[in-house]
């Protein structure tokens, strides 16, 4: 496999602008920087991220600018400031995701144009675990629209990449665990999770990801989804997306380096080492597809 | 000073394939042809507020969003290149714009008497969404007046429209207070399509129309149902009926800009002037007017 780890990361802009105004985002963000060492002691040849801050809906799309460089601010937290940043971009290997994932029947489409918003996950992620651009990285969008089969295809189309070029990668989620914000201002010190309920399916997450249960995790994320997540989008596609990449198995050694409130979603640090003995199976009823065979005409011939 | 006034509301619809089609000096990439219905429903919009004196744009954008209550444009001028996320092989503007920040400051006082959470967004690296430049660029290409940025609240996906809904009645009547303190003479733009399920892949060359049609016929249908509401006067009807649209429709009137204007305008009786209606990339968008009767 040529993915040596996974992570689950979380990009709100406050790890990067505001890390000591919390005590929370501050171990966060002492988490990420964890990371970021632990990323160095494996020499990877390229970051691979799926950003859940990234939607798309033409296809799948692959950040393929060598070098992007922009000022970020984000449409939410713009009070926190301006992120200056200049990325470093694996066009290469990018090009082949895009034509592995073609190969696999899915619409998706290398981005490269000066200015375009690298999304603030994106950004805050590469800024705290690769500050000096040390590892190029790949970038891929998150589709509105896509399910589940599609999320998997892609992810199956970056393993084929992957193994086509010989690069050893590291494979990184950035989204949230619950994603709901406090709809009104807070000051630092009052951050929470947003609800019990959240806080209760986090933890449940993060129990089967301690134990390294990967797949479990990405068969449930319909049901986190209809549970923790505000439905910005058709689903939760992240653990898809990093089963797939990481071999849709239970066979992880599952470590939460954090977990805590940021402006009541929760953000959690986690990475996941392939071992060779599984954690507990669950029974997976979920199908497997290879190639995406786009939307079945569920309401038949007419 | 004179009592302000909001001399027109519009439903400005904010598809990056018009301006990519205008072929406009401030945009990259250049197109053929294509979506001549919208356009020419911008064209007939443009000159029906040629008739009409005004002092500012005010524009409410579903591509602006922002959850923690509802953000104002709050730094006098910006420039730079806005690149579509979305399409950023159709959209690469570069803009210069002015905003008008004391009506602004007006909109979030009066918005947070009203009990809205409201912030002024004082950041000037912040890179002005898409939704907003669009609209505001097929309605007025001269960039002449300035504007009013205002974000859209994620209400409907946090709770349902039914609470989005409360608050942009909310929002607009402050806007409506705020003009009309200002003394300014103002056009609202509410930036967003009716029904909004895209087709998720693009022809070889994108502005081949011969690839361009509604989504589905409910979109259809029901973006239908909601140009005889606007046709007939019926703002309040259509506002009643928006959770369910919205909901059916994936429509883009999740974002609120819509309820904001007719709240802003009062509920308008009189009809709609319809400039036209067109689909992009499936999805269901109309030009329509609203002008305010002068006393």
């Amino acid at each position: 496999m040529n993915c040596t780890k996974g992570y689950v990361l979380p990009g709100l802009p406050h790890l990067l602008l505001q890390p000591e105004a919390n005590p929370g985002w501050k171990k966060v963000r002492a988490a990420m920087e964890r990371v970021r060492a632990e990323i160095e002691t494996l020499q990877p040849d390229v970051l691979l991220m799926y950003s859940t801050y990234w939607p798309s809906v033409i296809g799948h799309q692959v950040q393929a600018n060598p070098a992007p460089e922009w000022v970020l601010v984000d449409e939410e937290f713009h009070a926190l400031g301006s992120i200056p940043y200049k990325l470093k971009i694996d066009a290469d290997l990018a090009a082949a995701l895009v034509a592995e994932a073609k190969a696999r029947n899915l619409a998706a489409r290398a981005i490269n144009y000066h200015g375009f918003p690298i999304d603030t996950g994106s950004v805050v992620v590469s800024k705290i675990i690769n500050p000096k651009n040390a590892i190029p990285m790949v970038i891929i969008s998150s589709n509105v629209y896509a399910d589940r089969a599609e999320t998997l295809v892609l992810g199956k189309a970056a393993v084929d990449a992957l193994a086509k070029s010989g690069k050893k990668a590291v494979a990184i989620a950035i989204t949230s665990l619950s994603n709901r914000l406090h709809g009104t201002k807070i000051e630092p010190k009052d951050d929470k999770i947003h609800s019990l309920k959240d806080q209760e399916w986090n933890l449940k997450f993060l129990e089967f990801l301690q134990a390294g249960r990967l797949e479990d995790v990405s068969q449930l994320s319909r049901q986190f989804h209809r549970e923790a997540r505000v439905n910005k989008v058709a689903n939760f596609k992240p653990f898809w997306w990093l089963a797939a990449v990481l071999g849709q198995t239970n066979k992880y050694s599952g470590e939460v380096l954090e977990y805590q409130p940021i402006y009541g979603s929760g953000a959690a640090v986690v990475g996941l080492s392939p071992t060779t003995r599984a954690a507990r199976d669950l029974e997976f009823d979920e199908n497997d597809p290879d190639v995406y065979a786009g939307e079945r005409n569920v309401l038949g011939d007419r | 000073m004179s009592k302000g006034k909001i001399v027109a509301g519009v439903l400005a619809p904010h598809p990056p394939h018009l301006v990519y089609a205008e072929n406009p000096p401030q945009n990259e990439p250049k197109a053929e042809c294509g979506w001549e219905n919208l356009r020419w429903a911008y064209e007939r919009l443009r000159k029906s507020l040629a008739q009409v004196e005004f002092d500012v744009l005010i524009v409410h954008s579903p591509h602006w969003r922002t959850n923690v209550g509802t953000h104002i444009l709050g730094v006098p001028q910006f420039k730079s290149l806005s690149v579509d996320p979305v399409f950023p092989n159709l959209f690469r503007f570069h803009y210069d714009l002015k905003v008008d920040v004391a009506l602004a400051e007006e909109i979030c006082r009066e918005a947070t008497d009203l009990g809205l959470e409201m912030q002024m967004m004082r950041n000037p690296d912040f890179r002005i969404d898409y939704g907003t430049v669009i609209s505001a660029h097929m309605t007025r290409p001269q960039w002449d007046k300035p504007i009013v940025g205002i974000s859209s609240n994620g209400a409907a996906r946090y709770f349902n429209m039914d609470v989005l809904q409360a608050m942009m009645v909310k929002l607009g009547q402050a806007t409506r207070t705020a003009v009309e303190k200002s003394g300014r003479r103002a056009v609202l733009l509410a930036s967003n399509s009716l029904s909004h399920r895209h087709f998720t892949t693009e022809p070889p060359l994108v502005e081949d129309q011969s690839f361009e049609h509604i989504n589905n016929h409910n979109q259809y249908l029901w973006d239908m149902k909601m140009i005889e509401l606007m046709k007939q006067g019926k703002s309040r009807d259509m506002i009643d009926v928006l959770s369910d649209f919205t909901e059916q429709t994936n429509g883009e009137t999740e974002g609120g800009s819509l309820t904001w204007l007719m709240a802003a305008l009062d509920f308008p009786e009189r009809p709609a002037e319809v400039h036209g209606y067109g689909t992009v990339i499936g999805t269901g968008n109309v030009v329509a007017e609203w002008r305010e009767v002068e006393p």
